[in-house]
């Protein structure tokens, strides 16, 4: 009986190819989009942790500096001396050529804590230790990284090891001091979890150094980078969400075609239940197959869009992921289920439809075209509700959870209203109409709605989401390159090879250059987390140019004298702190702040602090970077690379930081760009789909029109008008969702995201191109059912007339 | 002794270990010092470490009994092995690797610890004078070698103790030169046998003031054992009337063993002897981390008129440390009463 059923089901697929193609592309494609998304959030994640486990220290505490300086050898021993269970690691960036950003980490292996409790040493043995230990050593590193510095001089023979995150190299401390030219430099020690009884408090071993437990940096990285995935995840559902619009629009569709077949089924002794569980098994089927393409797919565009991720993590937070993507079992599996999910979701209606089917309902699909009224009530009531919704949220929610949040009910509210401002819209443009072509045509374009109102939808939602993306990356770059010109106002800047460099640099650029402005900072615990502070040199260069979001009068004056600080707008935003109010910084004085800058460069908490004040509170810290002043930066960059003997990698010069920096925040948005002009296609393929099935229903609406005289190739050029007009008040509408989407991106996703606002600017260029692209997509798949009806046989339209309806 | 041979071989898993070498191996004088039976030990120098050597260690057990009349046992060793034969060197390329470990046995509850460290940086390692043997917070300091203060400390407990020798140093085999296989591994040898102790041990349930006595072991090599010396049994014991006695039985793989010891009077005479005068007779075993260790032995030394029965006063005295093994104190009875020390390796 069941398969009876089913085969009775089936064939109607068979008729209807492009009914059944466009159900199976909407699933692959919102399967494809949401795994692809998962992936790479699943790669980023998995990074992260390995990051964090590194040498078998996550979770540890650790001791480092007070002034957020460097530890020696000395202090290690002394702690160990008084009965302290640390092991000294040294941390820091290799100055290598080639792209990518390599940081040695120099641990001792044989205090190495492996499992914070005990010691597990050198499990591989004497040979291993010595191989470590004696020069010239020896380091591990991802393969990437080992790629990476192929052909770089001075390494230690490298090793690979593929736990390790790229841009990584693990050595020896001794050899990592040698190579990092650091002799006796302990960048933090990490402390057991068990300690001996009896030990001396810390604070009598080294006054000099804090305990720090709870999470490390790479906590603060996850949260931070948590905002990036947040966005990524909002992103796929987008996608996925438009994808279940098509296999909605598809499943329903079907079954309003399918009425007389339950109809005839149940009349000839099909049970109710049987006929629901075949539908189910068809639902099942398809899910299935469409699961494992949209899997498939969802690899094929992780892979693509991979590298464009880790270059933003990158550059954005420093964290480091691979280019390359390992995926387990679970995400197949997961990829699976939302695919599975996704359809019965879709399908769910129809069922539900099915068991309230009278056997003598008519067996006409008018019945869907009736009940999409009501439908319309309804889908009216509940956009109120959701904008409603988005309304409280956004005066009320704070948080990136609840931006988002905002963001998803503004949409599907606009998306929901769609049909109805569409009609209300098609409505009014029939009354204008004069004659009677054009008021049919609105009319009819209105009686065509509900069969494409789902499709419509998609198309609102890629387009909204199109512009408010693009409004606010456009945003965003205009702000970040005025910020970067303001920031950036010396002509050179340069990094001496080490400390000991400093004073006979200092003395070389004294002649030579305007200014010599230092660039000094200290690690330390701001509020509300980890952050960062810098001693600002008093000098015209800062007054003039830092881009200041406001300054008390006298501020710069105060700051010079060491009587106050500057924030950035993260640590002023996140922590409700401005001008007027005290802030303390690490392991010192409580001071007044004066002004608030905007701080584009990273998304912590950041301090600054006259030159003086600084030397005195952090005299640990490392400084061996300066700003330089001079009209003749070739020169001076000649000089210093020629007579000082300063390596060329040490000198950037402004155009380049500029190129650098504007290059990462254009990697930062690929990723959004591609996943938009995804969801515009998939929002194409929604139209095509949903025109073709129409074009089959809509003949016995067009014969009479037909028959009065218009011909066929008038009635097709009607047709794409109308498609065009559907396409064209849709991208309209679409607009002002658009802007709304920008602002919420602009003014409550990137200050919970990053801790900045930044000034909309609206591009209308942009809305142009997209209008066109958009009318291109809706023409294309018009196209397509446009040139079918050109090419109809008169009889087809006849027999309309012929046929029993 | 040769349980400090072994922590050391094996935690560093030394090639010559798992290949194994009869006889003097090259890999032994690979340009490291060999033991001399010409040599005649010096002191304050041979207090103190002997970096061109490949192994040495400074090792005090003590025997201890608290105000509470409990039988308490305690054992600090510092071991040092050279990886390379360069001496030594200061700063982190110094080849030579430090370890300590620490035990507190009581009846009923036995505690280990382990320490590492590497030279040249000053987290472990010894002075003479005055002397001071050392990693992280464990020391074994004094003016002298005669009067020391020990401590250890670990998570768990904590000792605190105060030696003074009540007799002369104990030069062991001849003058000093200790054989420790029919094949000629040697090594140099002295100890320090009659330090009487008082101080104080801090245990999970309180502290608790001890007295007692304590043995002190010092011993530099470069040769390991013979190839198919797999494990050993070793005792130092405080006979009553103040004589004492070391012993060692080599086991080889083949079934058959090597022995030889001390017999030390109470006024520091030494007299030693060769392979077959000492018999030990494993009495009962018990299963100690999963595996059948003889804990009641029978020990007899027909020359000097010893036949004892050792018992331990906790049958699990298992030091949980990288090498793992056998340590822990034992009471006499039979033609002597008294205490001592007893370390067992290679059971499986």
């Amino acid at each position: 009986m069941m398969t009876q059923i089913l085969r009775a089901l089936l064939a109607h697929w068979r008729h209807r190819p492009v009914q059944l193609l466009s159900l199976l592309a909407g699933l692959v494609l919102a399967t494809a989009l949401w795994s692809g998304v998962q992936a790479i959030n699943a790669e980023a994640r998995a990074s992260y942790g390995r990051a964090a486990s590194l040498a078998g220290q996550a979770g540890l505490g650790r001791i480092v500096a007070r002034d957020g300086g460097l530890l020696g050898d000395t202090d290690f021993v002394a702690l160990r001396r008084a009965g302290w269970i640390v092991s000294p690691v040294l941390e820091a960036r290799l100055r290598n050529p080639g792209p990518m950003r390599v940081r040695v980490i120099g641990v001792e292996p044989v205090t190495a804590l492996a499992n914070g409790t005990t010691s597990a040493g050198p499990e591989a043995g004497s040979a291993a230790l010595l191989a470590l230990i004696t020069p010239p050593g020896e380091a591990l590193a991802a393969p990437e990284t080992i790629a990476a510095l192929a052909g770089v001089a001075g390494l230690p023979p490298l090793r690979e090891s593929a736990g390790l995150p790229p841009g990584r190299l693990v050595m020896d401390i001794g050899q990592a001091q040698a190579l990092l030219a650091m002799e006796g430099a302990v960048s933090h020690m990490v402390v057991a979890a068990d300690q001996p009884l009896g030990r001396a408090p810390l604070a009598e071993v080294l006054p000099g150094a804090v305990l720090k437990t709870g999470p490390v940096g790479g906590a603060d990285l996850a949260r931070l980078t948590d905002s990036f995935h947040l966005n990524l995840t909002a992103f796929g559902l987008l996608s996925f969400a438009v994808g279940l619009f098509i296999v909605h629009g598809a499943i329903g569709l079907a079954f309003e075609q399918r009425r007389p077949l339950f109809r005839t089924l149940r009349a000839i002794g099909a049970p109710l239940r049987g006929l629901v569980a075949a539908l189910l098994v068809e639902v099942l089927v398809l899910a299935l197959i469409t699961g494992l393409a949209g899997v498939a797919l969802g690899y094929v565009i992780a892979a693509a869009l991979l590298p464009d991720v880790a270059a933003t993590l990158r550059g954005l937070y420093g964290a480091a992921v691979p280019g390359t993507l390992s995926l387990s079992p679970l995400w197949w599996l997961g990829g699976l289920g939302v695919a599975l999910a996704g359809a019965l979701i879709a399908a769910a209606q129809s069922l539900w439809r099915l068991t309230r089917l009278g056997l003598l309902a008519p067996a006409q699909p008018r019945a869907w075209s009736r009940a999409a009224l009501r439908a319309q009530r309804w889908q009216g009531a509940v956009a109120g509700a959701l904008a409603a919704l988005a309304l409280g949220l956004a005066l009320t929610g704070t948080g990136l959870v609840a931006g988002f949040a905002t963001l998803g009910a503004m949409l599907l509210s606009a998306a929901l209203a769609l049909p109805l401002v569409l009609s209300g819209l098609l409505a009014l443009a029939a009354r204008r109409a004069r004659g009677d072509l054009a008021r049919w045509f609105w009319a009819d374009a209105r009686h065509q709605l509900p069969g494409l109102s789902l499709a419509l939808m998609a198309l609102l939602l890629a387009v909204a989401a199109n512009i408010g993306v693009s409004t606010m990356v456009g945003s965003f770059r205009q702000t970040f390159t005025g910020w970067l010109d303001q920031r950036l106002a010396s002509e050179l800047y340069v990094e001496a090879v080490s400390p000991a460099d400093v004073p006979a640099l200092r003395t070389f650029l004294n002649d030579r250059a305007e200014a010599v402005l230092p660039i000094w900072v200290a690690e330390g615990a701001l509020p509300g987390g980890a952050g960062a502070v810098y001693g600002v040199a008093d000098h015209a260069t800062y007054r003039d140019n830092w881009p200041m979001l406001s300054i008390v009068p006298g501020g710069w004056d105060a700051v010079a004298a060491g009587d106050a600080v500057l924030i950035n707008e993260q640590l002023s935003r996140r922590q409700h702190l401005t001008p007027g109010d005290t802030l303390t910084l690490p392991g010192g004085p409580d001071l007044p702040i004066v002004g608030v800058y905007s701080d584009y460069g990273n998304p912590r908490g950041q301090a600054m602090i006259g030159l003086a004040l600084f030397d005195w509170l952090y005299p640990g810290s490392e400084r061996r970077r300066f700003a330089l002043r001079t009209d003749t930066p070739e020169d001076l960059r000649a000089a210093l690379v020629g007579e000082f003997g300063l390596p060329a990698a040490n000198i950037v010069d402004q155009a380049a930081i500029k190129r650098q920096s504007l290059q990462v925040f254009d990697r930062t948005f690929t990723v959004t760009a591609a996943l938009n002009a995804l969801t515009l296609g998939v929002a194409g393929v929604a139209i095509l789909s949903s025109m073709l099935t129409l074009a089959a229903m809509r003949l016995p609406q067009l014969a009479p029109v037909w028959a009065l005289g218009l011909t066929r190739r008038r009635l097709a050029g009607l047709e794409l008008a109308r498609a065009l007009a559907l396409t064209a008040l849709t991208a309209l509408v679409a607009l002002p969702v658009g802007l709304l989407l920008a602002w919420l991106l602009l003014a409550v996703v990137n200050v919970a995201a990053f801790g900045w606002r930044l000034p909309m600017t609206v591009f209308p260029g942009d809305w142009l191109r997209l209008f066109a692209l958009a009318l291109l997509a809706g023409g294309l798949a018009a196209l397509w059912p446009a040139l079918r009806l050109l090419r109809l046989p008169p009889a087809a339209l006849l027999r309309v007339f012929a046929n029993e309806r | 002794m040769s349980v400090r041979l072994a922590v050391l071989l094996i935690w560093l898993a030394l090639p010559a270990w798992a290949q194994g070498f009869a006889g003097l191996g090259a890999d032994s004088d690979a340009g490291f010092d060999l033991p001399d039976p010409a040599y005649r030990m010096q002191f304050p120098q041979d207090h103190g470490a002997h970096p061109d050597f490949r192994i040495e260690w400074w090792y005090v057990t003590a025997n201890l009994t608290g105000e509470d009349g409990q039988d308490y046992g305690v054992q600090w060793t510092l071991f040092r092995s050279a990886l390379t034969p360069d001496g030594d060197v200061a700063g982190w390329t110094s080849t030579q690797v430090w370890l300590g470990h620490a035990g507190l046995t009581t009846p009923d509850a036995h505690f280990s610890a382990e320490r590492r460290a590497r030279g040249g940086i000053g987290q472990a390692g010894v002075s003479t004078t005055p002397f001071a043997a050392w990693i992280d917070e464990w020391r074994m300091a004094g003016e002298g070698f005669d009067q020391l203060r020990l401590t250890a400390s670990s998570p768990e407990f904590a000792y605190d103790l105060t030696l003074r020798a009540a007799g002369p140093l104990v030069a062991q085999g001849r003058n000093g030169y200790s054989v420790k296989s029919p094949s000629g591994q040697a090594s140099h040898y002295y100890s320090q046998p009659f330090f009487t102790v008082s101080g104080n041990l801090n245990l999970p349930g309180g502290q608790v003031a001890v007295t007692g006595q304590a043995w002190a072991d010092r011993e530099w090599s470069s040769q390991p054992l013979a190839a198919d010396q797999d494990g050993w049994d070793w005792i130092s014991l405080h006979l009553d009337g103040g004589a004492k006695l070391m012993g060692f039985r080599l086991r080889s793989t083949g079934g058959g063993s090597y022995s030889s010891g001390t017999m030390i009077g109470a006024d520091g005479t030494a007299h030693p002897f060769g392979d077959g005068a000492l018999e030990m007779t494993p009495l009962s075993e018990t299963e100690v981390a999963g595996r059948q260790v003889p804990t009641r032995w029978r020990v007899d030394l027909p020359g000097h008129d010893v036949s004892v029965t050792l018992e331990a006063i906790n049958p699990q005295s298992w030091m949980d440390t990288s090498f793992a093994y056998w340590e822990g104190p034992v009471r006499l009875s039979g033609s002597h009463g008294g205490r001592g020390y007893l370390e067992m390796t290679g059971y499986r």
